[in-house]
This record gives C-alpha cells, sequence and structure tokens, in this order.
C-alpha cells in the first residue's frame, strides 16, 4: 500500500491537489545494473510536496533513502517514472536544489567565505554586482552564524560548523527545494540538537521547502510536517506516510511532553520496528 | 597610580609596606612575554643544532676514512686533500670566465639548469594537462596507460639517439630528453589523483553546474595538488638525471659536459667537486618544488 496525501490535512499543504504539487515524485523506479546483475534500489516512490513543507524520509540503512534523494537532486537518474518541480521534469542536478551532504563535502582549499561565495558567484553571477554577492556571502554566513569565522579553513573548524558553512552554502543559492542528506548524523548529540534548532529557526524565518533523510526519530518528529517512512530494500517503496500536527514554532523542551509528539514518535517506532520485520519477511 | 605600581623600582621600594594587590600586578605584566620569547630561541636553536650536526658529523668521518683510505702513493683516486690542493678554486670561485669553455662551476650549473627549467616546465604542463585527460577519461586511461606504462621505463639516454636524428642540433635534444624523461611521473600523478577526486567534490560540482573549465581550475587542479606535486617532485629529480647523461655526450657548457672533460683530461679532483655541485643542486630542487608544494596545497590533505 502507497499513503498518499491526506486532502483534509490543515499543515501547510492543506490546500494541495495532485496536480498542484511543487515537487512530484511520480511512479519513480530505480534499479542499478552492474554487469549482468540488476538490484532494484526503489519501486514506485510517489510523493507529492507542497512549497514550504518540511518533510523528512526515514527509514533502515540501506533502504534507498539517500538514493531517493540523489534522484531529487538529478545526481543520479531514474530507472522509470520522473521527478518533477514545478511540473517541469528533473533530470540533472542544479542550484535550486541545493544539497547538503551528510559529510559537509567543503573544499578544503577554500576558505569558508570562498565555499559559500563559489556557490553565490555561480548562481547571481549575472544577477547581482559584485559588492552585492559579497553581502549575499556574508548574509548567509551570518544566519548560520559563521560570519566570525569566514577566513577560516575547513579543516581548521569543528564538525558542527562545518555543516552550517555546507547549509549556508546551500541556501545561498535561494534554492526551491533543499535537501538534506543525514545532515547531523556525523554530529555529537549536543551539537545535533543545537543545529537542529538552527534548522528550524531558518525555516520558520525564510519558509524553504525540505527534504531531509535521517535515521534519527527524534529528529524526524521535531523537524518535519509529514515523515516518509520507507520499507527495507530491496526494492524498497513508501511504507507509510505521517503527518505531524505539531504547532510551530517547536520548543524541545516543550515537544517532549506533547501528546501529539509522543503519538508521532511512536508511531515512527512501530514501523521500523515492527512493521520493519513484517516487511522484511513479506519481501 | 596603577602606573607608578608597574615599575620595578616602584615596586621594591614600595614592597615593605606594599598591600598584597600591587604584586601579582607588576609580575603578571613584567614576565611572561620575556619568559616566551627567551624560550623560542632556544627552541630555535635547539631544533637547528639538531638537524644541522648530525649530517656534519657523518661527512667528517666520510672525509676521513677516505682520506685514510687513499693515503697511500699508489691510490687510484685522489683524497680530500689533494682535491682541496688541486681544485679548490673551483668550490672559491664558482662565477670566474677565463674565456668560452673555461667558466666556473656555477655559470655551467647555470647552464645546465636551465635546460632543465625548460625540459621540465614543457613537461609540467603537457603532464598535468594529459593527465588531467587521462585521469578523467576511462577510454583515454585504458588506451593510454599501458602505453605511458611501457614507455616510462625506457632510460632517458636510449631516446638520445632519435632525439639527435629528430632535431639535428644538440640543444633541443638535451631539453627532449629531459622532457621525455621526467613526464612520465608527472602524467601519472596527475591522473592518479585527478582518479582520486573524492565522489562529494564531483557532487558538489553538479550541484552548483561549473562548467568543465571551471570544474578545471576550481576542483580538479586544486583536489589533484598533492598527487601532481608528488609527481612533480619525481620529475624534477629525474630531469637533473637525465640532464648530466646528456650534456656528457651532446657537449657544450653544462656541468654534465665538464664531468666527461675532466675525465678525458683526467681532472679527477674536478670531477669529485662537480659531484658534489650536481648533488647540492639536485638536493635544492627537490627540497624546492616540495616546498612550492607545501604552499600549494596548504589545507588540501586534511580535509
Amino acid at each position: 500500500m502507497i499513503a498518499r496525501l491526506d486532502p483534509h490535512d490543515h499543515t501547510t499543504h492543506a490546500n494541495l491537489r495532485p496536480g498542484q504539487a511543487f515537487l512530484r515524485i511520480d511512479h519513480v523506479d530505480k534499479a542499478f545494473t552492474r554487469g549482468s546483475t540488476t538490484s532494484v534500489v526503489l519501486k514506485d516512490v510517489n510523493l507529492s510536496i507542497a512549497r514550504g513543507e518540511y518533510v523528512s524520509i526515514i527509514g533502515h540503512s540501506g533502504c534507498g533513502k539517500s538514493t531517493l534523494l540523489n534522484l531529487i537532486a538529478g545526481l543520479t537518474p531514474v530507472t522509470s517514472g520522473a521527478v518533477l518541480l514545478e511540473d517541469k521534469e528533473v533530470n540533472a542536478p542544479g542550484p535550486e536544489r541545493a544539497v547538503v551532504f551528510q559529510n559537509h563535502s567543503l573544499l578544503p582549499w577554500l576558505t569558508v567565505y570562498d565555499n559559500v561565495r563559489m556557490g553565490v558567484d555561480k548562481v547571481f553571477g549575472r544577477l547581482k554586482s559584485r559588492n552585492e554577492r559579497h553581502e549575499w556571502t556574508l548574509a548567509n554566513l551570518d544566519l548560520v552564524q559563521m560570519g566570525h569565522a569566514k577566513d577560516k579553513r575547513p579543516a581548521e573548524i569543528s564538525g558542527g560548523m562545518k555543516q552550517r558553512v555546507g547549509i549556508a552554502r546551500a541556501l545561498a543559492m535561494e534554492p526551491k527545494v533543499l535537501l538534506l542528506d543525514e545532515p547531523f548524523g556525523a554530529l555529537d548529540a549536543l551539537t545535533r540538537a543545537h543545529l537542529q534548532d538552527e534548522v528550524m529557526k531558518i525555516h520558520a524565518k525564510l519558509g524553504n521547502t525540505v527534504i531531509m533523510i535521517t535515521h534519527d526519530v527524534d529528529e524526524a518528529v521535531l523537524l518535519s510536517d509529514r515523515i516518509v517512512m520507507m520499507t527495507n530494500g530491496p526494492a524498497a517503496r513508501i511504507g507509510e506516510v505521517l503527518d505531524v500536527r505539531l504547532p510551530r514554532p517547536r520548543l524541545r523542551l516543550e515537544c517532549v511532553k506533547n501528546a501529539e509528539y509522543l503519538r508521532c514518535r511512536e508511531a515512527v517506532m512501530r514501523f521500523l520496528y515492527e512493521r520493519h520485520s513484517f516487511v522484511e519477511s513479506a519481501a | 597610580m596603577s602606573a607608578i605600581l608597574l615599575k620595578p623600582e616602584a615596586f621594591q621600594q614600595a614592597s615593605p609596606t606594599a598591600t598584597a594587590v600591587p604584586t601579582p600586578r607588576a609580575e603578571i605584566i613584567a614576565l611572561p612575554p620575556k619568559r616566551a620569547t627567551e624560550s623560542q630561541l632556544v627552541k630555535r636553536l635547539n631544533s637547528m643544532f639538531v638537524t644541522v650536526v648530525p649530517p656534519l658529523v657523518v661527512l667528517a668521518l666520510m672525509l676521513l676514512a677516505w682520506e685514510l683510505a687513499c693515503a697511500g702513493p699508489k691510490a687510484a683516486l685522489p683524497a680530500p686533500s689533494r682535491i682541496w690542493a688541486e681544485a679548490h678554486d673551483l668550490v672559491t670561485q664558482p662565477f670566474f670566465v677565463n674565456g668560452p669553455q673555461d667558466i666556473g662551476l656555477g655559470w655551467r650549473v647555470l647552464t645546465s639548469l636551465q635546460r632543465v627549467a625548460i625540459g621540465f616546465g614543457i613537461a609540467a604542463l603537457v603532464g598535468v594537462l594529459l593527465g588531467a585527460f587521462v585521469g578523467q577519461s576511462v577510454w583515454a586511461m585504458r588506451g593510454l596507460d599501458p602505453i605511458f606504462q611501457v614507455l616510462r621505463t625506457v632510460p632517458p639516454l636510449a631516446w638520445l639517439p632519435l632525439s639527435l636524428a629528430a632535431f639535428r642540433d644538440s640543444a633541443p635534444s638535451a631539453i627532449f630528453v629531459i622532457f621525455i624523461t621526467s613526464v612520465w611521473p608527472i602524467i601519472i600523478n596527475t591522473a592518479v589523483g585527478i582518479r582520486n577526486i573524492p565522489q562529494d567534490y564531483r557532487n558538489v560540482s553538479a550541484v552548483l553546474r561549473l562548467s568543465h573549465f571551471e570544474f578545471f581550475w576550481r576542483i580538479m587542479i586544486p583536489s589533484a595538488a598533492p598527487y601532481i606535486f608528488t609527481g612533480l617532485r619525481i620529475g624534477i629529480g629525474l630531469s637533473w638525471l637525465a640532464i648530466v647523461a646528456a650534456e656528457m655526450l651532446t657537449g657544450g657548457v653544462g656541468i654534465g659536459f665538464f664531468i666527461w672533460d675532466a675525465w678525458n683530461s683526467s681532472r679527477l679532483s674536478d670531477i669529485v667537486v662537480a659531484l658534489a655541485y650536481i648533488g647540492t643542486v639536485g638536493f635544492i630542487l627537490d627540497r624546492l618544488v616540495a616546498f612550492v608544494g607545501e604552499l600549494a596545497t596548504r589545507g588540501t590533505a586534511t580535509a
């Protein structure tokens, strides 16, 4: 069964019709062929995402959630089906779908400033003057509170700081969709919580459409409007989509006592740890 | 008031009746910088001592052993003392000019270095471009890599007759031999460096939609720089090896020809001095490329 968007939902995508979706993943299959063996990673994935929505994709390791993100980013071509952004097919990577990579992927030979500036120059090279691009770069570094370290190289700053810069680089491109590939996975718990709060603030301020890959249940519930749960591979598909009806702004300490938070948390846990085994035996 | 308290004399005068407050103030301001500079100087001198003295001691011991071994009247090779007596002018006056063929070893080394600079410069340019091509394209690698692997084992001098036949002149032939000797490690290392560019950087450039040219300059070259400089360092060593051999055969005023000339006129002491020159220059070249490499690849080694 493939869970579809609930049309009576009260959150940001309340008035969404199938044809109106901002980003649509339409009957997407993905198979990798190596030599004579073909392995199906994703099978018949359907998902519609509204503008400004924060969607998390959660699943066990190897379920193909990163592959799904790469398909949306255009880094990997779909085998069949299509990814549509504003009704235009995605078939190559581009700055309107900026990616924050799991291991930050900053270029170590450039300073923090230059890493962000490179993207700014590429996207706004013709649209903004030199001075405007400089200001825009600084503004985005300030947004993630990294303005103070703009002249440092990635090797000189901590993991959390690198990830902040990675987020600034992506945001600075003014993407239509921000793709986060396990952005906090490599960070310690305290830094992670701090950055999650930061991302929530930025999302509230800018209203970006965000798709985040994660394997952390609390992270998914706290940050998302909807949680997309993937079944186990091979041939993974979307098992269930959960609406998180928590009001924003969400405060970490208040949420942990909230009944809706606990309901969502339990639902995701049940999917991952109960139905997971069911899915495996069925596959 | 606080300005007076900072002065040590004032502090001493005041000390019998002073309260606890001025004492730490004066100490904190006066002492730390002095201590820091002193220890830094000592540290630097110490590290210099540790790196410079051991090789000098070993050198002295080797010269002593050599002196003893070649002390007898029937010794085939000159002892250090005899070399110094016969050829010390070559060491003390590297830049004399007494005629077209009678010039100081410094000039000869510079002539050789000029050839190396041209040959190695071309090799660096061609090597990096060809290496980038081979590293980037699977088919170029499949087609060219085996050929490179065979050609790189051909000794430098084996190319010389062919290049003499092709260029019909000794000067471009020597440069060609340097080029063909040093280009292979540059190509191969560059190709390996390009092949090892992390997929993440490729993804970044894909998301940014960098053009091929931008990708080459902004991602490929900096990312592969440590590998490229390894290739350049091997290359400069090989080209210095090749120049001496090539000059022995092609003539001219280089340091290689000087050795050949000295051998023909039985000036063994001159040959020893020339060897010392060649070794020193080779060492400096190697360090120079390593130093430039260190400067250029700051930050790339660790992510």
